[in-house]
């Protein structure tokens, strides 16, 4: 039987790791479909029609399961964190509200009609129900990430016991939501979404690209694959460097507002001036692979370069090491490489958009076998710099669940017992090990279906037949 | 610090905002209880069909709406956490495996209808036609277990009223279901769905007569609130309005049949509310001013709800409308 705390993290752990792959893909498909519908409308070009139905089927699937899995986040604040809910709920449970209100109704009912409505309603409210659906994608992330920032960098409250318990009493609405970390939190997301959906369409594109012109295989609707293609190198060309830059800003504040996170994510133990910043860094003796706390590194790092970074160009400054905390650190090793691995890759997107871009600029976009087969490769990579991106800020901020105010050890529910925890954290498992795969089949599936082919089409005027006006008018 | 004045200290228009909160999470539960309730509904009568045309017809009738609906759960949730996040914590925890069941259920008839649509094979259809029709009968039975637990303050999971209380939901969804598909199907199909929804309203008003009386039976603590004139005119009510239904189905006439069944929910919704004040939380003795969370977010979120609430019933209005009238006999879900 696993401890009720442990437990009660590792099942929150296990239920937002796997949410987070809907909200991305929803919330990274919306600005394409909605230029998607604005271009198939003025247009008319059977491609744009094309690619609509195309990507919106793959958001409709992530929506329902992305609306599932997100029901369960809401509710386990209160199954299983409810010392946290009791304390923190007067400011935290308000944008929750909120986001269900503002954003998650607005984007449901409109995507029924984005979903089901193209015949049924004007050119005009279906572009609308577009730019519903997007918003309300897009405002979810505000209040989740107001609600998220707010743990991180707390402002606005005051402390009062109530009834023996700690309350978290809102003093300051402004203060709190537009608390200092939000707005790096939400470009940084809402960016990092659009760029991992340019990378996934990419690498979609690319499969077929390949097949197409560099194996010879004829496949149908190529022009979609080859439009797909150049729309999301022109998105990533834009997002990749966007990301890293916007980034580097992200983690001073990081060491402004939480240093111990910093600290974890630098593995700086003494606080310590002219650090470097490793690129790859091993425990000196092998019994201390597995140790987070491990000090002794060897490392290959830039001389300087994390004080560099840390100060904003002075290899000199000082970073305050993870001994001097009076709190416990958090797990190093976990955030130490999760950081890592999330800028490697921000880095390799970057490559990738300019090779890209280069190939297409000598008109050998299509031709570059290599290029095809690096985006294939790279195709889920967004997904996964998102996940440990947000491994180093949830892992990093421990053991703080609302940083300096409460932590995660007193946060969770007083009379859950180990079984029901543990029945849980099992059924969770075995459910969502069940509903990614089932996810990934129907994802699957949709893409070798491909786009619907041209005869199917009901606004392209070149499809327009006299037959098809008739049944369209019902 | 920003002046937030007199929004920290006195209530907005010095109005009762504490109560109109648990007015208002009764309405939204309402609102949900409605709504998705006719898809549960459509879900249960799923059973019924072995035509594959009849089924997909089923399918295609909530296909745009059940999303939208399912967020009133979402808001219900979101609600009770922000206006008595005490209680919200309480409940949540309390009924810990409760809670994770209606999650399941959810799921599975979230996902039925996508899976179903996925293949045409007859294994993967009767699979996930089966997962479709337990996860619409099992989510409102295990809903009303959970609102009849909180309301008489059970500190168990399962006990005789709260069974009784998941009955009493599950028949209102058909009830609700059948007048919904009245509005959406013709011909045979139409007739047998009117049928149907006959018989659950009869079977409605039973056991939700049962469960009051059982409340009453088994929890003295509840018993002088039966004495409250409002809840005798809300059984009076409902009774009353289960005749309305029946009548209006037999006459064919679907939009009064549906519109009754949304004042059966709402009349239901409000015995649970009248019964359980003016407490929110009877387990822990915590009242409706007890819980509410203090001045300033209370006003906060009072001008909050009462702007974004009319808008959200707008996009309902222009989703219903956008689909309103039957489905075509070819249509299908996806």
């Amino acid at each position: 039987m696993v401890d009720p705390v442990l437990a009660s993290r590792l099942q929150f752990a296990l239920t937002t790791i796997v949410h987070i792959i809907f909200p991305v893909m929803s919330m990274g498909l919306a600005p394409f479909l909605i230029y998607f519908t604005w271009k198939e409308i003025r247009t008319k070009q059977p491609v744009y029609e094309q690619l609509r139905r195309f990507w919106t089927q793959i958001f409709a699937v992530s929506f329902v399961v992305g609306t599932v899995t997100g029901l369960v986040l809401e509710f386990e604040f209160g199954t299983n964190f409810a010392a946290f809910s009791t304390t923190a709920g007067e400011l935290f449970g308000g944008p929750l509200a909120l986001e269900g209100m503002m954003a998650f109704m607005l984007e449901a009912t409109f995507l029924g009609i984005f979903v089901f409505g193209r015949g049924r309603v004007s050119d005009r409210l279906y572009f609308l129900s577009s730019i519903a659906v997007g918003l309300g994608t897009w405002l979810s992330a505000v209040w989740i990430l107001i609600a998220n920032s707010w743990m991180q960098t707390p402002r606005g409250f005051e402390i009062v016991v109530e009834n023996d318990q700690q309350i978290v009493r809102l003093t300051d609405p402004l203060a709190a939501y537009l608390n200092p970390r939000f707005p790096y939190m939400f470009i940084h997301m809402q960016n990092a979404a659009v760029e991992s959906v340019a990378l996934f369409m990419a690498g979609v594109a690319a499969y077929y690209v390949f097949r197409h012109h560099v194996w010879g295989y004829s496949i149908e609707h190529i022009n979609v694959w080859e439009k797909t293609l150049k729309i999301a190198l022109v998105v990533l060309l834009i997002t990749a460097p966007l990301q890293v830059i916007q980034g580097d800003g992200y983690a001073r504040h990081v060491l402004e507002t939480q240093p111990q996170k910093f600290a974890a994510m630098e593995a700086v133990w003494e606080t310590d001036s002219y650090v470097p910043e490793y690129i790859v860094a091993f425990p000196m003796d092998v019994n201390d692979l597995l140790n987070p706390r491990t000090k002794d590194l060897f490392g290959i790092g830039i001389p300087g370069g994390a004080s560099w970074l840390a100060s904003g160009g002075n290899p000199q400054a000082t970073i305050r090491g993870l001994e001097t905390f009076s709190t416990k650190s958090p797990p190093v090793a976990i955030v130490f490489w999760a950081f890592r691995i999330m800028v490697a890759l921000g880095f390799w997107f970057i490559l990738l958009a300019l090779w890209g871009t280069y190939r297409w600029w000598r008109g050998e976009l299509f031709e570059d076998g290599l290029l095809h087969k690096a985006l294939m490769a790279s195709s889920l990579l967004g997904f996964v710099a998102v996940e440990v991106g947000w491994i180093v800020t949830e892992v990093g901020r421990q053991p703080w669940v609302i940083q300096g105010v409460m932590k995660t050890s007193a946060s969770v529910s007083p009379n859950l017992t180990g079984a029901e925890a543990t029945f849980t954290l099992l059924g969770f498992v075995t459910g969502y090990i069940l509903l990614l795969g089932l996810y990934t089949y129907v994802v699957g599936r949709i893409i070798r279906a491909g786009p619907p082919a041209k005869d199917e089409l009901t606004q392209s005027e070149s499809t327009r037949a006299p037959e098809s006006e008739v049944t369209s008018s019902d | 610090m920003t002046n937030v004045g007199s929004l920290a200290t006195k209530p907005l228009f010095g109005l009762p905002l504490a109560e109109l909160w648990f007015a208002l999470l009764f309405f939204i539960l309402g609102m949900f209880l409605f709504l998705d309730g006719f898809d549960f509904g459509v879900g249960v009568l799923f059973a019924t069909r072995n035509d594959d045309h009849e089924k997909e017809q089923l399918l295609a009738a909530v296909g745009p709406f059940w999303d939208g609906n399912e967020v009133w759960l979402v808001v219900f949730g979101g609600a009770l956490f922000a206006a008595f996040p005490s209680v919200y914590a309480n409940l949540f925890s309390r009924y810990y495996l409760l809670m994770f069941a209606i999650l399941a259920a959810l799921g599975l008839r979230g996902l039925a209808p996508e899976m179903y649509e996925e293949r045409e094979d007859s294994r993967w259809r009767t699979l996930w036609g089966y997962s479709f029709v337990i996860g619409s009968t099992v989510t409102p039975f295990l809903l009303g277990l959970f609102i009849m637990n909180w309301l008489v303050g059970a500190t168990g999971l399962i006990t005789p009223v709260g069974i009784l209380g998941g009955v009493t939901v599950l028949a209102l969804t058909i009830v609700d279901g059948a007048a919904f598909l009245g509005l959406k199907t013709r011909g045979a199909l139409r007739g047998e769905m009117r049928d149907y929804g006959v018989r659950a309203a009869v079977g409605y008003l039973g056991v939700a007569i049962s469960t009051l009386g059982a409340i009453y039976m088994t929890e003295p603590g509840l018993r002088s609130s039966f004495r409250s004139p409002l809840i005798v005119a809300l059984v009076i009510l409902t009774a009353t309005l289960t005749g309305i239904y029946i009548v209006a189905l037999r006459s064919n006439r679907y939009y009064a049949a549906f519109a009754t069944t949304a004042a059966l929910v709402f009349g239901l919704v409000g015995l649970v509310a009248t019964l359980l004040f003016p407490f929110v939380d009877r387990t822990a003795g915590l009242t409706i001013r007890e819980a509410i969370i203090s001045t300033l977010p209370l006003n906060l979120m009072s001008i909050m709800a009462s702007v974004l609430l009319p808008i959200v019933l707008v996009y309902f209005v222009v989703l219903y409308s956008a689909f309103s009238g039957p489905v075509d006999t070819e249509e299908s879900y996806g």
